[in-house]
């Protein structure tokens, strides 16, 4: 399960509706070995694409730094697609090599309501998992929960 | 003296789970060689038949190898290299 805070969702979908037609990604970083996504960091799509993503090598590699500089993992990786579900494509699977995350997809598809779904995908095996909302991350998720159905509709 | 290389979360399988490695070599191809004989499976997962993996990324001192020289970039004892996966799809 993805537990996420309310306000770092909403910051994805609107980097995703703000890129649109061309696809949105970023990370959401978190201490290591926490699971919490707490730093929510937007990045460019190197690629400018409607159908493909790619973060910049160049801040590929800041980023990376940075996390290990402050003990942290891309607990999130998320990306949007513009025109499709919100469901890993081919090239997603064949390029997912961060086994520990949570593969985020944002769908803009339509444009009054955003899918919001989240995956592992290890091994070139993809599964889905719940998505839970919560209003921080520090409070209990049993009052606050939210199913993937619930987050269609925001 | 040795160039370090600093190894990602997915290839630590080749490293027993090291996250910095040390090698040697002239060029970058060298290093990776170096690299093979102790790590077996690594440079698979770093060159194809035509270079450095379009998805892999190296860097040497922060700089993008493709800019510098692909597998022909000269390397040096005290170099650091890092080696991250692209976070890119479709």
């Amino acid at each position: 399960m993805l537990r996420i805070d309310r306000a770092t969702y909403d910051r994805i979908v609107a980097h995703a509706r703000r890129d649109h037609p061309d696809e949105a990604c970023g990370v959401v970083a978190g201490p290591a070995g926490t699971d919490r996504p707490e730093r929510f960091v937007p990045m460019l799509n190197a690629a400018r694409s409607p159908t493909f993503y790619e973060f910049d090598p160049g801040d590929l590699l800041r980023l990376y730094r940075e996390m290990d500089d402050r003990d942290e993992e891309p607990v999130v990786i998320y990306h949007s697609h513009t025109a499709t579900e919100a469901y890993p494509s081919r090239t997603d699977i064949s390029l997912a090599q961060e086994p520990g995350a949570h593969y985020v997809l944002v769908s803009t598809r339509e444009p009054d309501h955003t899918e919001f779904r989240s995956y592992r995908i290890v091994d070139g095996v993809v599964t889905e998992e719940e998505v839970s909302v919560v209003e921080t991350l520090s409070e209990s998720a049993a009052t606050t929960d939210s199913s993937p159905e619930e987050s269609v509709q925001r | 003296m040795s160039i370090e290389v600093r190894i990602p979360t997915i290839l630590r399988q080749y490293t027993g789970g090291e996250k910095a490695v040390e090698g040697s070599g002239s060029t970058l191809a060298e290093l990776i060689d170096d690299l093979e004989s102790r790590h077996a499976g690594l440079r698979n997962r770093l060159v194809d038949e035509k270079g450095l993996r379009r998805f892999v990324n190296v860097y040497l001192n922060d700089e993008d190898v493709r800019f510098l020289g692909g597998l022909e970039t000269s390397v040096k004892d005290g170099d650091n290299v890092t080696v991250l996966p692209a976070v890119a799809g479709g």
